[in-house]
């Protein structure tokens, strides 16, 4: 049987994305120029929650993306096809701060997958990333700019976020080891 | 998402979950089409064949632009301009291709089963683009797509398929697959070109074409296969038009908001008239779109299939 801890609760998760919120905003002084992209499947739900709360901080909407990065993956010849979900990018990217959001960072390959689909869209004035998780074990040199939470994981665990908006009951990020 | 199989060679062996993987899959393609920047490198480095041993334009463009639009490098091969005018083999001209290291092999043939036959000698991918009277798999999901885009569903539709069906290889895979999405198919047309032994698929046969679109969610039209039948299957194309023909008259009796189809090449003023063909309702441009869509899906899809696992992130 494996065995599954919670890591992060519903109001832990909050908290996290309320902090990192406030550090968007401490990094990027010009409020109009940021944008945030989420990466499905969960980083785009991530990245709603992070544009509402960021709109009161800044007092005006944040333009939330959804980025698919599937069909940029480098792993596409080694298992079955991805699913492919769709992408809406209701802004223009140039000249703008793209705030990446997903929910883990692992490997770093989707990230990669994430910059070279967002080359695509045009030419943003800057890019950073916003993750929920950070688990270790990366295989790329990527590095998140605003981290919910640092996970120390084995390779073979799995991490899992849970989230209202995909269907669960509760927010939950759960770690299922092996 | 389900989909481990190495080749798409006919609808009638996927399952209702396969085809709705490649409609799912579509969906994100189809968006590509539409951005300032058409290309994803989801196949790069990869090399398909157009084997096209039967001429076509739409279906081998089709294949064509969807190779291209995921970054792979694609040859057309048409029957006129190669050995096979020489009197080479299918197996030898597909293990030629192979030597070159071709990934896909996308085949049309006169012969039904060709592909089948070709997926035995190769190990590249080999997509069937229509094989005699048998299958066009890649027809049939860009009809149920858009069936699925303009409806919102298939399960439950009444879709009235209308004309040659006997010859038809897009009759026989829109019925596979409408059927297990769902759908209540209706195959109309003479009764020397759709057999009644066509309901053991699981539609239902009339002759009756204002019974057939009476109450037809969907209409799809199919061109007089002049090149497969015999002079005797029917009298005459004017009698064809006059009995089975989709003209104002009969437009006038379907649903106010049946989808008209077709998958082309269209003979206006035969199976269509020319007005209904560019009504508001017909949605037969749309198919092309997104034929191109479902194409570069079934491409990504087939190159996948070794595992079931999830990506790491």
């Amino acid at each position: 049987m494996p065995e599954s801890v919670v890591i992060l609760d519903a109001t832990a998760i909050q908290r996290a994305l309320t902090r990192i919120a406030h550090e968007v905003a401490e990094r990027n002084e010009v409020s109009r120029e940021v944008v945030l992209v989420g990466i499905p499947a969960l980083g785009d739900h991530l990245a709603m929650r992070l544009g509402k709360f960021l709109a009161v901080i800044w007092n005006h909407p944040v333009p939330v993306g959804i980025l698919d990065t599937t069909m940029h993956r480098d792993d596409l010849d080694n298992r079955a096809a991805p699913t492919i979900h769709p992408t809406e990018m209701p802004f223009d990217v140039n000249g703008k701060t793209v705030v990446l959001v997903d929910d883990v960072l692992f490997t770093g390959r989707t990230t990669r997958a994430a910059l070279d689909a967002l080359n695509d869209f045009g030419r943003p004035k800057k890019v950073q990333l916003a993750v929920l998780v950070d688990r270790g074990h990366r295989e790329l040199p990527i590095k998140a700019d605003f981290i919910g939470k640092n996970v120390p994981t084995a390779g073979d665990e799995k991490i899992s976020l849970l989230l209202t908006e995909a269907g669960a009951a509760r927010d939950e990020v759960i770690l299922k080891k092996k | 998402m389900s989909w481990t199989k190495k080749h798409l060679l006919d609808i009638e062996s996927l399952t209702a979950d396969e085809i709705n993987t490649v409609l799912d899959t579509a969906r994100g393609f189809k968006a590509v089409g539409e951005r300032a920047i058409k290309k994803v490198p989801a196949l790069r480095g990869k090399t398909v064949v157009n084997l096209f041993v039967e001429p076509s334009t739409r279906t081998r463009i089709s294949f064509e632009l969807a190779a291209q639009r995921l970054s792979a490098d694609i040859v057309n091969f048409s029957a006129e301009a190669s050995s096979f005018k020489k009197g080479e083999t299918l197996k030898d001209t597909a293990l030629n291709l192979e030597a070159l290291n071709a990934d896909f092999i996308i085949i049309r043939h006169s012969a039904s089963g060709a592909p089948h036959f070709l997926s035995r000698v190769v190990n590249a991918h080999v997509i069937n683009a229509g094989d005699g009277a048998h299958e066009h798999p890649t027809q049939a999901l860009l009809d149920a797509f858009t069936i699925r885009e303009k409806k919102g569903r298939i399960a439950g539709l009444n879709v009235t398929i209308l004309g040659d069906i006997l010859y038809s290889r897009v009759a026989r895979s829109d019925i596979w697959a409408l059927t297990k999405l769902g759908a209540n198919v209706t195959v109309c047309g003479p009764s020397t070109l759709v057999p009644k032994n066509f309901e053991k698929m699981g539609c239902k046969v009339t002759h009756d074409v204002d019974e057939a679109i009476r109450n037809a969610d969907v209409i799809n039209l199919l061109r007089i296969q002049h090149e497969r039948q015999r002079a005797t299957m029917f009298p005459s194309i004017g009698e064809y038009t006059q009995l089975f023909g989709l003209n104002k008259a009969r437009f006038a009796n379907t649903r106010p908001d049946a989808l008209i189809m077709h998958p082309g090449p269209i003979n206006r003023g035969v199976e269509i008239d020319s007005e209904i063909a560019d009504c508001s309702r017909s949605v037969i441009l749309e198919q092309v779109t997104n034929g191109l869509a479902v194409r570069m899906a079934v491409l990504f899809l087939v190159n996948g299939g070794k595992t079931v696992e999830e990506p790491a992130k």
